[in-house]
C-alpha cells in the first residue's frame, strides 16, 4: 500500500510547476546569495577627514587610516560642521577631526588631540569603526616614539589576542550552517504541510479517508518524499560548500547526518500540527509565515541569542531552530562531537516526540 | 445472494448532531444486497451527513448502523474495506494521468500488480478512454471524469458502492449512460447506495427513501410511493413532502 | 461615486468579518515590531568567560573581579588545566578564555614581560571582535591605573569618541525604521494582491467587471481598505517604537508621512502589478513571498548593512523599494535630518510607483480587452 502511496506523492511532485522550482530556488538562493547579504563584517567605513592642522604628522596618521584597509576617504572637509552634512546624507559614516595644533602639541610632549564622530544608527558598526580607529591611532603614537628614539611604551603586560576557530573572522563561515538549517525547515517542514492542506482544499483527502488507507500510512508516504529531498538538498549544500566557499565541517558528518535525521522528523511534525489547523493553503501559509519568521528571528542566525533580553532568551528554549542551528554550528566550526552536543539532541528529540504526538492527536480530531 | 435476510446496510436510529442543530434525526433503515436504494431529499435535508456516516467518515452521535455486516463505529476499517464512495465533490488526482489513478486505487486496496493490470485494461475498454489511458485527469471532460470516478470506486469490487449525487453538473446524455454504468454494477451484485435531487432518477432506483429536515418521511419502491401519494411523478412527490420542511435548503 | 463607496465598504466587510485576517493585518504588525525593537539585538552581553590562570596572586585576582564587575562579563568558570581550553569551546558555552602567564604579578613587576592571551570563539565575528575590544579596554585601563607614574608618556594621542545619533549603541534604532519598511509592504502589497486575487479565482471579479462601474473604480475600492488599515498601521508602529520601545522620531513628523505615504503608494502599486500577473492567491503568495518580502528581508538594509555586500548585490539592492524607505526612514527617524537630505529617497520611490502604477493599469486594461 505505501509503495502505490509513495509511487503517487513523487508522480505528483514531478509534476508539480511549482515546488521543484521552488526547492531549487531556495536551495541555490540560500548557498549563493544569503551568505553575501548576510555578510555583517564591518568594512569601507567612509570617512571624512577634517584636518585642521595641515601638518606632516597629522597627513601621515591619515595615510596610516586609510592603508589599514578598513577605511575610505569619501571626502575632505574644512570644517566640522563642513562635513555632518556628509554624514547626515549618508556619505559619511565617521568623522576625524585632526585640531590645528596637534604636530605643535605632539612635538612638545603634550597629549595630542583627536576628534572621531560615528554615525551610530548601527550601533555594532559605530562601536566597531571606533574602535578600529582607536587601534590604528594606538599604533601610529607608538610608531612615532620608536621614530624618535623612545623605549616602546612599558604597557604594563602584554595582550596577545585570538580567535578560535574563525581566526579570519569571515561571516560566511558563521552563516552558512546556520542557514542550511533555515532550508531544511523550509523543505522538510513548509511544503509538506502545504502538500496535506492542498489535497484537503481539492478534497482528494475525502477519498482516501474512506478507503482502508490508515491515515498514519497516508501521513507517512506524504513526509518520505520530503524526507528524502532535505537529505539529498542537505549533502548538496554541504559539498556545494566545500566546493565554492571551501569550507568544510570539522566535526564528524555522521553527527551532522544524525542530529538531521532529529530534526527533519522534529520540522515535519511540526509542519502537520500547522495543516491539521488549517483547512486552507492561505491559512497554512500566513501561520507558517509567522511561526517560521519568530523562530528563525529568535534562533540566533542573524542576532545571537546572548544578546536577547531575558525574557526573550526565556523563549527560545522552545525554539528548536536555535538547538539545530547550534549544532551546526559547532560541528562545521568547532569540531564538536556526539557527546559535547547531549543537550541539544535531547532538546530536539523531546520537540521531536511532543510534536508527533500533537500531532497524531490533533490528526484524529479533525477527522 | 447468500444472506437475503442479512441486509447490506443496517442504520438503526442514527443521529448526528453538530452543537444545538440535528442534521440527522434517527433515521432507521434496511437495503438489501445487490439494490439500488435512492437516498433523496433537498438540500440540507442531511444526506451527505447521514453518507459519510455509513461510510465512517464522521461518527454518530447516537444509534448505530452496521455496512457489509461491520459496525460502522467500532469496525469503520473493516467497513472501508469493503465500501466504495464516489463524493459531490469530484475527487480523483488531476495531476495524475488515467491510469495511474486506477493503479493509485487499486494499490491502496491491496489489489496484486497483475491484478490491477488486466482490470485497468478492462476499465479503459468498457469506457473508451484506451486513446486517453495518458492523459492528465484534469484534461478529460467533466462527463469522462465523474464516468472514471464511478469505476475507480468499484475497482476492487467492493460490496456497497456510495455515490453522493454522482451526476451532478453533467449532460442528460452522460446522466443516463452513468445510470447504465451503475445498473451493471448492481448486475454484479454490488449494492449501491445513491443520494441526488434529480427525482426523474429516483425513478431509476429499486426503492428511495425521501429525508425531509434530517429525518426520513417515506420509504418505499418509487411506484408504490407514487400511489401512495396518488401522484404522477416522483417529483410531486417529493414537493408534498417538501412542504412539511422547516429548514431552509442551502 | 456613490458606487465607488458602495464598493469600499464591501471591502471593508469583507476584511473585518475574516479574523484570520484582520489578525493577520493587525497582530503581525505588532508581534514584528516587538520582536525587532527587543529581541533582534546584537548588542553585547552576558558574555561567557572561562579563566586560566596559573599564576593565582593579586594581580589576576584583581583583573578577573574588574572583568567580571563589567556588566558585559560573566566569568563562569576558573580552568585548572590548560589543556581543557580547546575542549571547552566545542561545549558552545564559553565566549572568551582569558589566559594568564606564570608568575603574572612577580613578571609585572621585575621583566615587565608579563603576559595575558585572549582566546575568543571566533565562531560571531562582529561579536567576538567587540568582546575582545572590551576585554582589552578593561586591561588597557587597569594597566594605566597601575602604573607609577600618572603623567602620560609623550606622543600620546587621546581621541575624544562621540557617537552621533545613538550614544548608548542601541540595536532598536538600527531595526525599528527598516521593519516599517517591511510591515506596510506586506499589508499593502501581498495582502492587496491577494484579495484582489481571490476574486478573479472566485468568479466573482467578472460579476464585478459587468458591473457599470469603470474597471480602474473596482481597483481603487479594493486598494482603499489596505491603505487606511496601513494608516493605523504606521500609526501603532510609531506609537510603539516610540512610547514603548524609546526610538524617538528625531526628525519632522511631516517629512515622515510623507515618505511613507509615498511608499505606502508604491507598495499599494506593487500588489495591484502582481494582482495583474498571477491569477491564484497560491501563486500572489509565493510571487510576494519570494518575489518582495525575501530580497527586503535581505537586501533592504533592514537586518544586513548594504555597504558590506558584494557591488552586484548593491546593485541589485537598488531596484528593492524598501532599501530606500529604510534608509531614509532611517536618517528621519533617527538621524533627525531635513527633508533637504532624503530628496534622492524621495524622488526614486515616487518614480518606482509612478512607472508601477502606470504599467499595472496599462496590464489591466489589456487583460479587459
Amino acid at each position: 500500500m505505501l509503495k502505490f502511496l509513495i509511487e503517487k506523492e513523487f508522480k505528483q511532485l514531478s509534476r508539480d510547476k511549482v515546488i521543484p522550482r521552488l526547492i531549487v530556488m531556495l536551495t541555490l538562493l540560500v548557498m549563493f546569495v544569503f551568505p553575501w547579504a548576510a555578510d555583517q563584517e564591518i568594512k569601507n567605513v567612509k570617512l571624512h577627514v577634517v584636518d585642521r592642522d595641515r601638518s606632516s604628522l597629522s597627513e601621515r596618521l591619515v595615510q596610516k587610516v586609510v592603508s589599514s584597509g578598513y577605511f575610505r576617504l569619501s571626502g575632505p572637509s574644512a570644517s566640522y560642521d563642513g562635513a555632518m552634512p556628509a554624514v547626515e546624507r549618508g556619505d559619511a559614516d565617521m568623522i576625524m577631526e585632526i585640531p590645528s595644533g596637534f604636530e605643535r602639541d605632539l612635538m612638545r610632549g603634550e597629549t595630542g588631540r583627536l576628534l572621531l564622530a560615528a554615525n551610530a544608527v548601527n550601533g555594532t558598526k559605530g562601536g566597531l569603526a571606533t574602535s578600529y580607529m582607536a587601534a590604528i591611532v594606538a599604533d601610529y603614537s607608538a610608531d612615532l616614539r620608536a621614530e624618535n628614539g623612545l623605549p616602546a611604551l612599558s604597557s604594563a603586560f602584554k595582550v596577545e589576542s585570538s580567535f578560535r576557530f574563525n581566526p579570519r573572522l569571515d561571516y560566511k563561515v558563521f552563516m552558512l550552517p546556520a542557514l542550511m538549517v533555515m532550508l531544511m525547515t523550509l523543505l522538510a517542514g513548509f511544503l509538506p504541510a502545504l502538500n496535506i492542506v492542498a489535497e484537503k482544499e481539492s478534497g482528494t483527502i475525502e477519498q482516501i479517508n474512506v478507503t482502508p488507507v490508515p491515515k498514519t500510512l497516508f501521513v507517512l508516504a506524504k513526509l518520505i518524499p520530503y524526507w528524502i529531498i532535505g537529505f539529498v538538498v542537505l549533502s548538496l549544500c554541504i559539498a556545494l560548500a566545500a566546493l565554492v566557499y571551501g569550507i568544510y565541517p570539522t566535526g564528524s558528518l555522521l553527527t551532522i547526518y544524525l542530529f538531521t535525521t532529529v530534526y527533519i522528523w522534529l520540522v515535519s511534525g511540526m509542519g502537520l500540527v500547522i495543516s491539521n489547523y488549517s483547512d486552507t493553503i492561505q491559512q497554512a501559509m500566513f501561520v507558517m509565515f509567522f511561526f517560521i519568521m519568530v523562530f528563525i528571528l529568535m534562533s540566533g542566525l542573524f542576532t545571537p541569542v546572548s544578546s536577547m533580553p531575558q525574557w526573550a532568551q526565556a523563549i527560545t528554549a522552545i525554539n528548536p531552530l536555535k538547538y539545530f542551528m547550534q549544532v551546526m554550528r559547532q560541528v562545521y566550526l568547532k569540531g564538536s562531537g556526539f557527546m559535547e552536543l547531549l543537550p541539544q539532541f535531547f532538546a530536539l528529540c523531546s520537540f521531536a516526540v511532543v510534536l508527533s504526538v500533537w500531532a497524531v492527536v490533533s490528526y484524529k480530531k479533525s477527522a | 445472494m447468500e444472506n437475503v435476510h442479512n441486509p447490506v446496510i443496517r442504520a438503526v436510529g442514527l443521529t448526528k448532531r453538530f452543537g444545538d442543530f440535528t442534521a440527522v434525526d434517527h433515521i432507521s433503515f434496511e437495503v438489501s444486497a445487490g439494490e439500488i436504494f435512492g437516498f433523496l431529499g433537498a438540500n440540507g435535508a442531511g444526506k451527505t451527513t447521514a453518507m459519510r456516516m455509513l461510510c465512517g467518515l464522521s461518527r454518530p452521535t447516537e444509534g448505530e448502523g452496521f455496512v457489509a455486516g461491520y459496525d460502522i463505529v467500532r469496525q469503520s476499517e473493516a467497513v472501508k474495506k469493503n465500501i466504495g464512495y464516489m463524493s459531490q465533490k469530484f475527487s480523483l488526482y488531476e495531476d495524475l494521468k488515467v491510469w495511474e489513478n486506477l493503479r493509485l486505487f487499486g494499490g491502496i486496496y491491496g489489489m496484486k500488480e497483475r491484478e490491477i493490470k488486466s482490470k485497468t485494461e478492462r476499465i479503459l475498454h468498457e469506457l473508451g478512454l484506451e486513446q486517453e489511458r495518458n492523459t492528465p485527469v484534469r484534461s478529460l471532460p467533466l462527463g469522462w471524469k465523474q464516468k472514471l470516478a464511478f469505476s475507480v470506486s468499484i475497482f476492487h469490487d467492493p460490496k456497497v458502492v456510495f455515490l453522493d449525487e454522482p451526476t451532478g453538473g453533467v449532460d442528460p446524455v452522460t446522466r443516463r449512460q452513468f445510470w447504465g454504468m451503475i445498473y451493471e454494477a448492481a448486475g454484479r451484485g454490488i449494492t449501491v447506495f445513491v443520494t441526488t435531487h434529480y427525482m426523474d432518477e429516483a425513478e431509476y432506483c429499486d426503492r428511495v427513501s425521501m429525508m425531509v429536515d434530517g429525518r426520513i418521511e417515506a420509504l418505499d419502491a418509487p411506484a408504490r410511493l407514487r400511489r401512495q401519494f396518488d401522484v404522477d411523478t416522483m417529483d410531486e412527490v417529493f414537493r408534498r413532502l417538501a412542504r412539511r420542511a422547516t429548514r431552509k435548503g442551502d | 461615486m456613490r458606487q465607488f463607496w458602495v464598493f469600499v465598504v464591501k471591502e471593508f466587510y469583507h476584511i473585518v468579518r475574516d479574523r484570520r485576517t484582520m489578525l493577520i493585518l493587525l497582530g503581525i504588525p505588532v508581534a514584528q515590531i516587538l520582536l525587532f525593537g527587543f529581541a533582534i539585538t546584537s548588542e553585547v552581553k552576558d558574555v561567557q568567560v572561562a579563566v586560566y590562570d596559573p599564576s593565582r596572586d593579586a594581580v589576576t585576582r584583581q583583573i578577573t573581579e574588574q572583568i567580571a564587575a563589567s556588566s558585559y562579563f560573566d566569568v563562569v568558570e576558573m580552568l585548572d588545566d590548560a589543556s581543557r581550553i580547546n575542549d571547552i569551546f566545542k561545549y558552545g558555552r564559553i565566549n572568551l578564555v582569558i589566559v594568564f602567564g606564570e608568575n603574572f604579578a612577580e613578571n609585572l613587576q621585575h621583566t615587565g614581560e608579563a603576559a595575558v592571551q585572549l582566546i575568543a570563539d571566533g565562531t560571531e565575528p562582529n561579536q567576538a571582535s567587540l568582546i575582545v575590544n572590551y576585554i582589552e579596554g578593561i586591561l588597557a585601563s587597569y594597566a594605566r591605573s597601575a602604573m607609577p607614574a600618572a603623567t602620560a608618556p609623550s606622543f600620546t594621542i587621546q581621541p575624544e569618541v562621540k557617537m552621533l545619533y545613538n550614544p548608548q549603541l542601541q540595536s532598536s534604532y538600527y531595526f525599528v525604521p527598516g521593519i516599517m519598511g517591511l510591515i506596510l509592504l506586506q499589508i499593502c502589497a501581498m495582502m492587496t494582491s491577494i484579495a484582489i486575487v481571490r476574486e478573479k479565482e472566485t468568479g466573482t471579479m467578472e460579476v464585478l467587471l459587468v458591473s457599470p462601474m469603470k474597471p480602474i473604480y473596482i481597483i481603487l475600492s479594493k486598494s482603499v481598505p489596505y491603505l487606511v488599515l496601513s494608516m493605523v498601521n504606521l500609526a501603532t508602529i510609531l506609537l510603539l517604537s516610540v512610547f514603548v520601545l524609546h526610538v524617538p522620531v528625531a526628525g519632522s513628523l511631516f517629512t515622515l508621512l510623507l515618505l511613507s505615504l509615498v511608499y505606502i503608494f508604491l507598495s499599494l502599486s506593487l500588489g495591484l502589478f502582481i494582482s495583474t500577473m498571477v491569477d491564484t492567491q497560491m501563486a500572489a503568495i509565493l510571487v510576494s513571498g519570494m518575489g518582495l518580502m525575501m530580497p527586503t528581508m535581505l537586501l533592504s538594509g533592514l537586518i544586513f548593512p548594504i555597504e558590506s555586500m558584494p557591488a552586484v548585490l548593491q546593485w541589485v539592492s537598488a531596484v528593492v523599494p524598501a532599501r530606500w524607505y529604510v534608509e531614509a526612514m532611517k536618517k528621519i527617524m533617527v538621524q533627525g535630518v531635513g527633508i533637504e537630505y532624503v530628496l534622492t529617497e524621495l524622488g526614486i520611490l515616487t518614480g518606482m510607483a509612478t512607472v508601477l502604477v502606470v504599467l499595472s493599469l496599462k496590464k489591466f486594461n489589456v487583460r479587459l480587452n
